[in-house]
């Protein structure tokens, strides 16, 4: 094996700013995306709990629809084909005026992907929960919504803070589809430092490093609020499972 | 926007086919060498001699915090690297699905095989079964009946990832419909037939698990 | 080779930091039935599950059949082929039906042919009355049967000695005795064996001898007559008292 080894490589200029450039992008998509995933998921969460049967087809198509088309495709049916099925004036500022299209896109898409993902965690959090609770909360003259609001998705987001941290690193690592419609995030940044130096090795490796800084800094960060929001009594999802 | 043209479809279906077989052959290999890699690297982590414990969960860890494009990309450069001569991007991308596929099945082995009562391995063992008799006789044949679901699953979500060698230029079913799309100038029509195919296979295959699954084992 | 098939002394283990084991010794001649009591938590299952070297132990050594246990480089495999043992929750093998329950080990560890070991399985189902259980599959037997069924299992290796840890313990007490019976069959025609439990009637009918077992030591190892009408140690009076009320 022929390899000439040069770490030097990463720190040089420009090859030093393109990486530090693409780590920013993966952090700002991956936030972008979390921000949607969090908010629809829940609210597509708990339509797959809800007491009407509708409401909860309705939940169950939008996580089939998400989860069963690769995410790539649908980043390309988010670029390509939206623009061109929409009325032609919103398609003409889709494809001309929107300020960077590939960045938006990859949140709009990421977004709605992980929100099926986070979907099914929020549904198993609620149902984690016994038949009880929501019992117990109707009886003391809660409505639907504040039984919801007030028991449920507290004690259910609590659940499953564990599962959502790793819902956030899939994020990040899906975020790296975005490179195919041009956004110069981590992995494409790593890509064409090797495509112009050839130290394959040297810019792989970093990528991989900063991929691991990216995991480690969130979970312990899941960690603090997980230690923050816990419930006396409570260790975990089994221990309610049961009452 | 003019009209569907449906025509367009119609005529790249046999190439679109030979990117389907690639895309299968690619989940065939991936799940079968990342269940056998796997399977090693759950008993790994089960053992009781810590050096194989930690090797295999640094493994597992690694492989489970990157990209898979990342990981494609970096099997692309190291593959023809380390055998001193050019192989083809399939190649690369067969090694590249084992070993990324391996670090999730082999968590999904490691869960059913903790799901399997402890007192089962020291019955088997206590009627004179070697260690790797017992794993081989008694808990993994329980193992693999409790996590089929999940390893089925998992299946299907490798057979979506699989459109991911769109990056190494490879010919799968959605590279093949992206060139379709860029040469015939019909990119409406291709991705949407490939979402609908994609969909109508994944969708199907989850629920063929969901009610094969259904009767639990007796 | 010494006369006894199995043979603990000065046995001590630790879990971690607990001292689970304290110096135990155990002596069990051919043809002997021994049965271990006490209260629960004083090391019994421990001590029976390092006779055949399930639990490892620090100090002390145990001889089956003057072959050392915690040796490492005894054949434990091969040890173990030699012993039955019956354990508490049955670990009948769920995705295996009964009679494969029974020949799994037969042909894999002795070899046998499936015919050979299916006939040698019939005439055990026959023994412990499951004759025509031979079809069904553990989750389909009560827990009394699946455990007579545990028990077919291990004699199918024609072992030297049986091991019982608290072969009753897990069942509802109208099948308790249909156990029992069994277990007091195999006495009374002679075979070698241990048993952990609580049933001090069983103890009584069958025993040679019992053991005292309590905060990990052996406080008493006494003939079953004596063992039963004088009692040396204090903890074991109050022990037998509590037990015997019920």
């Amino acid at each position: 094996m022929q390899y000439n080894w040069n770490w030097g490589v990463l720190f040089q200029e420009p090859y030093y700013g393109w990486l530090l450039s693409g780590l920013r992008w993966t952090v700002l998509v991956t936030l972008g995306a979390w921000t949607i995933a969090l908010m629809l998921g829940t609210a597509v969460g708990i339509a797959r709990t809800w007491p009407n049967r509708a409401v909860r087809t309705l939940g169950a198509a939008y996580v089939e629809i998400f989860r069963n088309v690769p995410v790539l495709l649908q980043l390309f049916l988010w670029f390509y084909v939206l623009p061109e099925l929409v009325p032609d004036g919103l398609g003409r500022w889709l494809k001309r005026d929107l300020p960077l299209p590939e960045f938006w896109t990859a949140v709009l898409c990421l977004g709605f992907y992980a929100a099926s993902r986070v979907a099914e965690q929020v549904r198993s959090g609620i149902e984690a929960l016994s038949r009880g609770q929501l019992q117990a909360a109707l009886a003391s003259g809660l409505t639907l919504p504040q039984a919801y609001r007030l028991v449920l998705l507290p004690i259910g987001f609590r659940l499953i803070v564990p599962p959502l941290t790793s819902e956030f690193l899939s994020i990040v690592r899906t975020s790296s589809v975005a490179l195919t419609i041009g956004l110069l995030e981590l992995t494409a940044q790593s890509r064409q430092i090797e495509n112009y130096t050839f130290q394959g090795f040297e810019s792989f490796a970093a990528a991989t490093a900063l991929y691991f800084g990216i995991a480690l800094a969130a979970t312990l960060l899941m960690h603090l609020i997980e230690r923050r929001t816990a419930i006396a009594g409570m260790v975990g999802k089994g221990s309610l499972g049961g009452v | 926007m003019t009209g569907f043209d449906w025509g367009v479809i119609v005529r790249a279906l046999p190439f679109l086919w030979d990117g389907m077989k690639v895309s299968l052959m690619l989940t065939g290999a991936g799940v079968l060498g990342g269940v056998l890699l796997g399977t090693v690297l759950a008993i790994m982590r089960l053992s009781p001699y810590r050096a194989l414990s930690v090797a295999a969960a640094a493994y597992v860890t690694t492989f489970r915090s990157l990209p898979l494009i990342l990981i494609l990309f970096w099997f692309y450069f190291l593959v023809p690297l380390a055998l001193g001569r050019p192989v083809g991007a399939f190649a690369s991308a067969v090694i590249a699905f084992i070993l990324f596929e391996a670090a999730y099945f082999g968590e999904i082995i490691r869960a059913g095989i903790s799901s399997v009562r402890r007192g089962q391995l020291l019955a088997a063992k206590a009627s004179g079964m070697t260690h790797l008799q017992a794993l081989r006789l008694v808990v993994l044949p329980q193992a693999f009946r409790a996590m089929t679901p999940v390893m089925l699953t998992q299946s299907i979500v490798m057979f979506q990832d699989t459109s991911l060698v769109y990056v190494i230029t490879l010919r799968d079913f959605m590279t093949v419909a992206s060139i379709v799309a860029g040469r015939d100038g019909r990119v409406v029509e291709l991705y949407t037939f490939a979402a609908v195919v994609y969909f109508v296979i994944c969708f199907s295959a989850s629920l063929a698990v969901r009610s094969l699954c259904r009767p639990a084992i007796a | 080779m010494s006369a006894a098939v199995i043979l603990a002394e000065g046995v001590e283990k630790w879990f971690g930091a607990a001292h689970v084991l304290k110096g135990c010794s155990l002596s069990v001649s051919r043809g002997e039935v021994v049965v271990i009591c006490g209260p629960s938590g004083s090391g019994k299952s421990t001590f029976i599950k390092c006779m055949n070297g399930l639990e490892p132990f620090q100090r002390g050594r145990i001889l089956v059949e003057g072959v050392s246990v915690g040796e490492p480089a005894t054949d434990l495999p091969k040890l173990r082929a030699r012993i039955g043992m019956v354990f508490q929750h049955f670990e009948l093998y769920p995705h295996k039906s009964v009679i494969e329950n029974i020949t799994l080990a037969p042909m894999h560890v002795l070899k046998r042919s499936r015919g050979e070991a299916e006939d040698g399985a019939r005439a055990l189902l026959r023994r412990v009355g499951l004759a025509d259980k031979d079809r069904a599959f553990p989750s389909e037997l009560s827990g009394g049967q699946q455990q007579r069924v545990a028990i077919a299992r291990a004699l199918a290796m024609e072992p030297v000695a049986m091991l019982f840890d608290e072969p009753t313990s897990a069942l509802d007490p109208e099948m308790i005795s249909e156990v029992l019976d069994v277990i007091g069959q195999l006495a009374a025609e002679g075979m070698t064996m241990v048993v952990v439990t609580h049933e001090m009637g069983f103890a009584r009918a069958a025993a040679d001898r019992v053991a005292f077992m309590d905060a990990g030591r052996v406080l008493e190892d006494r003939p079953t007559a004596e063992f039963f009408e004088n009692p040396e140690a204090g903890r074991s009076k109050m022990f037998l008292s509590k037990i015997l009320r019920h």
